[in-house]
């Protein structure tokens, strides 16, 4: 039996990639980065000759606005990002990632609405350095005593603890408020050149455009991360624990790093979500999102920042689109309903079949092979 | 704090907290048994338990029993509960060998990290509860009073009903037989070997993933008759009425030490009670916490639980 290892799609292309001028490429990125800016903008569709709200749907999401859809997909990528930290670099299974978003939404919501009865009134700018304090210590607390042990009991503490955040805010009618939430959480500041406020309620773009600029900034901040010191102990402790820890690499430490890392991400990524949201309440943090973003970091290929954001695309914006395609081949197909369904499929088939992702990282998939190589023997017993 | 409330119903709370514990004691040995052979949280075991308590209602639709149908007579209740178990365990277990079939299997053919099998097991648990949750259209469903709760005798003031005490006389007898099971049979041996070394059971003669699959028979079964007692007494379920079940037998068999029988029994029993003290003491809402708390709690302080690991040394 012959292992082969996926070093990417295509190699070619790879290759032909890497030797180009580093000019060429650093400008390809930027106009990539430009596109993506001005992606969600009308005019930018109706300059392209595109009729938009009619039967056109190259990308565009025709049954809801296509900035908030746009705004929605950053969220999951900025949380596929952060949760790549965990699962991919660190080797973790964190499946309770969006308590940590939680935490950082209700920071910010406690912190800042008027309604809130805390009675800070502070403004939104100001929770936000908060509600990432808050969710990366909450980290440390949950991950300290599960860390020290297997990391499979790390699987199950943070499943529980998502569930019992949102349990806690659905009943909790004192600073919570339960479930009818928390109202009139204040935008993030900022005026337009026409007098208005830049960020406001009917206009997506501006947050969108607020978060891919926070997901620019991660990506630059978790690929130094990964390619420094502590980068290399991550993949040291993934690969075998043991051997790491006799290599002097304090794992314990850098797995915690890890897991306060991406939840401080989950926790900004939380914090802008409710300012735009300005209602918040225990409905919005539902378990299945958890696994959204794990389904995403895992179809992306863990360990590859590129994959996190290929996965988290695919997994938020490839249902909404398929409902403008629905509508218009005349089917109420609502992708959506399925979408645990089909993710959690293709979580088990990515894992037997695929393991290392769509856009798999290297070492990783080359670690898959390994130890698919080392398996033949044992498990080649004739009576099976 | 309400201490009045914990030390008045100190007794009824004790009951209570013993009934449910038991039905998390029985889904726990699920957790355990797979724990102590393949070292792995198998995710979805919740819901192997939520499949039997849909095949158990759905047998007694079919036995002719509504909601509003009055409760049968001794002869026909019989009938109606044991073809219920028997339903619901040989359909839990039957989930329970399809997940370790279709998912697991293939992994360790491949020799995947303990990564890929939980993300696996997170994934087959959500497959599982996302069909029923679409095919149910997330709808809670009432079940039939098959039983109708009798005080049988009070102790100490708190009574204690025919239900609460079929709940632990069966949950007794699951438990002592699958104790004996384990430690006496020659499948039981094989059990307890490739728990304590896998390769070095092969070597010696026991067909691994055989063992591997009675594993999952002996987990699913037991989930199973958890789950038709969980209908009998709570008479209600739903797509993911597995999910808080799961957590707190997976925190039950934590506490008693993961992979030891004996152990699953007392944390369950141990967690039942604590539960109920806790929501005397701070109010209902804080009931579901405890497990957690307590989990969390416990992997500070003493992360073997209370009677140690290890299915593989489960003789004492």
């Amino acid at each position: 039996m012959t292992a082969t290892v996926d070093k990417g799609r295509s190699p070619a292309l790879k290759g032909r990639w890497a030797a180009m001028p580093k000019q060429v490429r650093w400008a390809a990125i930027a106009a990539l980065i430009v596109l993506l800016y001005i992606l969600p903008n009308r005019w930018f569709y109706e300059y392209l000759g595109f009729p938009i709200g009619s039967e056109y749907f190259a990308f565009y999401t025709t049954r809801s606005d296509f900035a908030g859809v746009l705004f929605d997909t950053a969220v999951f990528v900025l949380l596929a990002v952060g949760l790549n930290v965990v699962v991919g670099f660190a080797g973790l299974l964190d499946l309770g990632y969006f308590g940590f978003y939680a935490l950082g939404a209700y920071t910010v919501a406690l912190l800042t609405s008027p309604e809130s009865r805390l009675g800070t009134n502070w403004p939104w700018l100001a929770a936000v350095p908060i509600a990432v304090m808050v969710a990366m210590i909450s980290g440390v607390i949950l991950g300290g005593p599960t860390l020290r042990l297997r990391g499979d009991y790390l699987a199950i503490v943070t499943l529980g603890f998502a569930e019992m955040i949102r349990l806690y805010a659905a009943r909790n009618e004192g600073v919570l408020q339960g479930q009818r939430g928390i109202p009139a959480i204040p935008h993030p500041p900022g005026t337009g050149s026409d007098g208005k406020p830049l960020f406001g309620v009917v206009d997506a773009r501006p947050y969108y455009w607020l978060l891919l600029t926070l997901i620019l900034l991660v990506i630059v901040l978790v690929r130094n991360l990964a390619n420094s010191r502590v980068g290399r102990a991550w993949v040291a402790t993934r690969e075998d624990e043991d051997a790491a820890e006799v290599m002097g690499v304090p794992t314990f430490k850098y797995k915690l790093w890890a897991f306060a890392i991406g939840a401080a991400v989950a926790g900004l990524t939380g914090a802008v979500f409710a300012g735009k949201q300005t209602f918040i309440n225990s409905d919005q943090f539902v378990l299945e999102s958890s696994i959204l973003v794990l389904a995403a970091v895992i179809l992306g290929g863990a360990g590859n920042i590129k994959g996190a954001i290929v996965g988290g695309a695919i997994t938020w914006y490839l249902p909404e689109w398929l409902r403008g395609v629905g509508d218009l081949v005349g089917v109420e197909f609502d992708a959506a309903e399925y979408r645990i369904l089909v993710f959690g499929l293709v979580i088990i088939v990515m894992m037997i079949f695929r393991p290392q992702g769509i856009v798999p990282n290297r070492r990783r998939a080359a670690e898959f092979a390994d130890r698919r190589q080392e398996a033949v023997p044992q498990e080649k017993v004739p009576s099976e | 704090m309400n201490f009045d409330e914990l030390l008045g119903n100190f007794p009824a709370l004790t009951i209570t907290g013993l009934e449910q514990g038991a039905i998390y004691a029985l889904v726990a040995l699920g957790y355990t048994l797979v724990y102590g052979v393949l070292r792995l949280i198998n995710f979805a075991h919740s819901e192997v338990f939520m499949v039997g308590t849909f095949t158990a209602l759905w047998t007694w639709e079919a036995l002719g029993y509504d909601q509003n149908s009055p409760s049968p007579a001794l002869g026909p209740l019989i009938l109606a509960l044991v073809a219920g178990l028997v339903v619901a365990a040989v359909a839990s277990a039957a989930t329970a060998v399809t997940v370790e079939l279709v998912a697991y299997r293939p992994l360790r053919r491949r020799n995947a990290p303990p990564l890929a099998f939980l993300i696996t097991a997170i994934g087959a648990s959500f497959v599982l509860a996302e069909s029923f949750g679409i095919g149910t259209e997330r709808a809670p469903f009432g079940m039939p009073t098959l039983i109708p709760a009798e005080t049988a005798f009070t102790v100490f003031g708190a009574a204690v009903t025919n239900i609460q005490l079929l709940i632990l006389g069966v949950t007794l007898v699951m438990m002592i037989g699958l104790d004996q099971f384990v430690n006496r049979s020659r499948l039981g041996r094989g059990i307890r070997a490739v728990a304590q070394d896998a390769d070095t059971a092969a070597l010696m003669g026991v067909n691994k993933n055989r063992v591997i699959l009675l594993v999952f028979v002996l987990g699913g079964l037991m989930a199973g008759v958890a789950a038709l007692l969980w209908n009998v007494r709570y008479g209600y379920t739903k797509f993911n009425v597995g999910f808080l079940i799961g957590l707190k037998a997976f925190a039950a068999a934590v506490l008693g030490g993961i992979g030891n029988l004996r152990g699953a029994l007392l944390g369950g029993l141990l967690l039942g009670v604590a539960e109920n003290y806790a929501a005397g003491l701070f109010g209902g809402d804080w009931k579901d916490f405890t497990g957690f708390v307590l989990l969390i709690v416990l992997l500070m302080f003493r992360p073997t639980g209370l009677l140690g690991e290890s299915l593989g040394r489960a003789r004492a």
